[in-house]
């Protein structure tokens, strides 16, 4: 029965994982087509900004729930500014200048901190469920996850910035013909998905530690993730991350790690196979 | 009164191909002129050129005394210049209602009754609020396209071609819709069109654009006889 319950509890910890993971991604790639190669370089500088701030002194949650979305968010508008607005609609160019961009993000950083792993203390400490030692910090990540789909969800449906971020994203040119300020949806819109992506990699700092090349381990996740679940941003990544995490997790339950991050990659290529849309290209279509 | 809209000496060019020579006509305020012309004579191109899409080579566009020409497309909508798209251009992936409503200035009380008064315009749409833009009939898109359009209270409404690839039925809907909108509103058309029929029905003064270059007003008298036009503009019938 404990056992269940914390096989259960780490499958859910593991969809919460991609769902973090992916989100900030599903709304720069999924919707605004943009291939965002530094996405985990983006997470890497939310993890450092967690790091830096809180062993300067800062608390760990202000570091975490406000500088990292904050720094990363601003970092994502000016890498808008300067690079991105010029290559929408072009999806080769955006996926090589922000492969450049990854690389130069992993070097500046490796210069300014070193190579080495660096760390800050998980909160909360464990508890018990039986004889089983669990993280409580695992139902922060959890929690975080469902708040960070719930967030954007209300947003797209129910506020009218969202539903103007959803228009332009539709067809440009015509939102300009409504009056619509595109150039500005688009860097608010790329924005707000960094802003995501680097609360991610700010939460996930206290499990994983931080170190200039992590962006290469959670990059490919992350696109996994965001392409098997198709353009729509929530039901995409949900239906996505929920399927990938389970057989993953599930997996790794029954002969380890390396078998279960196999099992993750060899779904996906099944289900892209089945389903070259991913799975809100068939299924969920009307769904945001 | 200055016209609403002058256009003077305009040119466009796609490369160095010529799409628009010297196009000069204006537009009152609620009056509705006519272009006609054939595939390929420019109509588009002298719409999205007012829009703001297409870069001018040379001439000037007036809107209400001011040009408009550094203006980027979204001034150009915000100072009073609405477009319904050739291929109507909805948005597939949102509701009928959520293509009514994005461009609709304001808070969300103006919004739901802009959105009112466009129903009753359309009666049509009203049954259709919940369906995907994407999944409505291209003469259902068409009348979503002018109400969108027409939600923001645009004082020139620029509209390409409404009855192309459009069922016969909601062409006759579309010209009484316009011709109850232009008595009960202050509004201003300009429409390119093939169909001679229907803009004949709808314009006050018509002219013929021929490769580029915008011919002489066709005589109100010649527009019922669609022999006399065709010799007009340059075929025989
Ligand atoms: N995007 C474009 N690039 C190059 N040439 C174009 C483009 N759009 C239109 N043209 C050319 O410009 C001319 C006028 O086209 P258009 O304005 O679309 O005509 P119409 O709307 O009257 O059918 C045509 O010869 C067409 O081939
Ligand atoms: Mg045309």
């Amino acid at each position: 029965m404990d056992y269940t319950l914390v096989v259960a509890l780490e499958m859910i910890r593991a969809i919460a994982w991609l769902v973090l993971l992916a989100s900030g991604l599903a709304i720069i790639f999924g919707m605004m087509r943009i291939i965002n190669f530094a996405h985990g370089e983006f997470l890497m500088l939310g993890g450092y900004t967690v790091v830096i701030s809180t062993n300067a002194g800062v608390n760990e949650w202000v570091s975490i729930l406000i500088l990292a979305p904050v720094v990363v968010g601003v970092f994502g508008i000016i890498v808008e500014r300067l690079v991105i607005q010029r290559l929408y609609g072009r999806i080769l160019d955006s996926l090589l200048a922000t492969w450049g961009l990854s690389m130069l993000m992993m070097g500046g950083v490796t210069m300014i901190f070193g190579n080495t792993v660096q760390g800050v203390s998980t909160p909360f400490g464990g508890m018990k469920i039986g004889a089983y030692q669990v993280p409580i910090y695992n139902f922060v990540l959890i929690g975080f996850a469902v708040l960070v789909l719930v967030a954007i969800w209300c947003v797209l449906k129910f506020t009218k910035a969202g539903l103007i971020a959803r228009a332009t994203m539709q067809n440009a040119d015509m939102a300009e013909a409504l009056g619509i300020r595109t150039r500005w949806v688009y860097m608010t819109t790329f924005g707000i998905g960094s802003a995501i992506t680097g609360l991610a990699g700010g939460l996930l700092a206290p499990v994983t530690g931080v170190v200039p090349t992590m962006g290469m381990n959670l990059v490919g996740q992350s696109f996994i993730t965001v392409i098997t679940g198709g353009a729509s941003v929530i039901a995409g990544t949900l239906s996505s991350a929920t399927l990938l995490g389970t057989i993953s997790q599930g997996v790794t339950f029954l002969t380890g790690p390396v078998y279960g991050d196999a099992a993750l990659l060899v779904t996906a290529l099944v289900l892209l196979r089945l389903l070259p849309q991913g799975i809100t290209g068939r299924i969920f279509k009307r769904s945001l | 009164m200055s016209h609403l809209l002058e256009v003077s000496g305009l040119s466009a060019a796609y490369g160095l191909v010529p799409a628009l020579h010297r196009v000069d006509f204006h537009a009152d305020r609620g009056e509705v002129v006519g272009i006609l012309g054939h595939n390929g004579m420019g109509k588009t191109t002298l719409m999205r050129a007012i829009m703001g899409y297409v870069k001018v080579t040379g001439g000037e566009i007036r809107f209400e005394d001011t040009s408009v020409l550094g203006q980027p497309v979204n001034a150009r909508a915000r100072a009073g210049i609405g477009l319904v798209p050739q291929g109507r251009q909805i948005f597939p992936n949102l509701s009928v209602e959520e293509n009514l409503q994005v461009g609709i200035p304001g808070k969300a009380a103006v919004v739901a009754q802009t959105v009112e008064e466009m129903l009753e315009l359309f009666p049509r749409l009203k049954r259709l609020l919940d369906r995907r833009g994407g999944a409505l009939s291209g003469g259902e898109q068409q009348l979503l396209a002018l109400a969108r359009c027409l939600c923001r209270r645009p004082k020139l409404m620029l509209l390409d071609e409404p009855t192309e690839g459009i069922q016969p039925s909601i062409i006759d809907e579309i010209s009484e819709t316009l011709a109850a909108l232009t008595q009960k509103v202050d509004i201003t058309i300009v429409l390119v069109e093939q169909n001679l029929e229907f803009i004949a029905g709808l314009s006050k003064r018509v002219y013929a654009i021929s490769n580029g270059v915008l011919e002489k007003e066709i005589p109100r008298a010649e527009l019922t006889d669609s022999r006399s036009v065709s010799a007009f503009m340059g075929f025989t019938a």
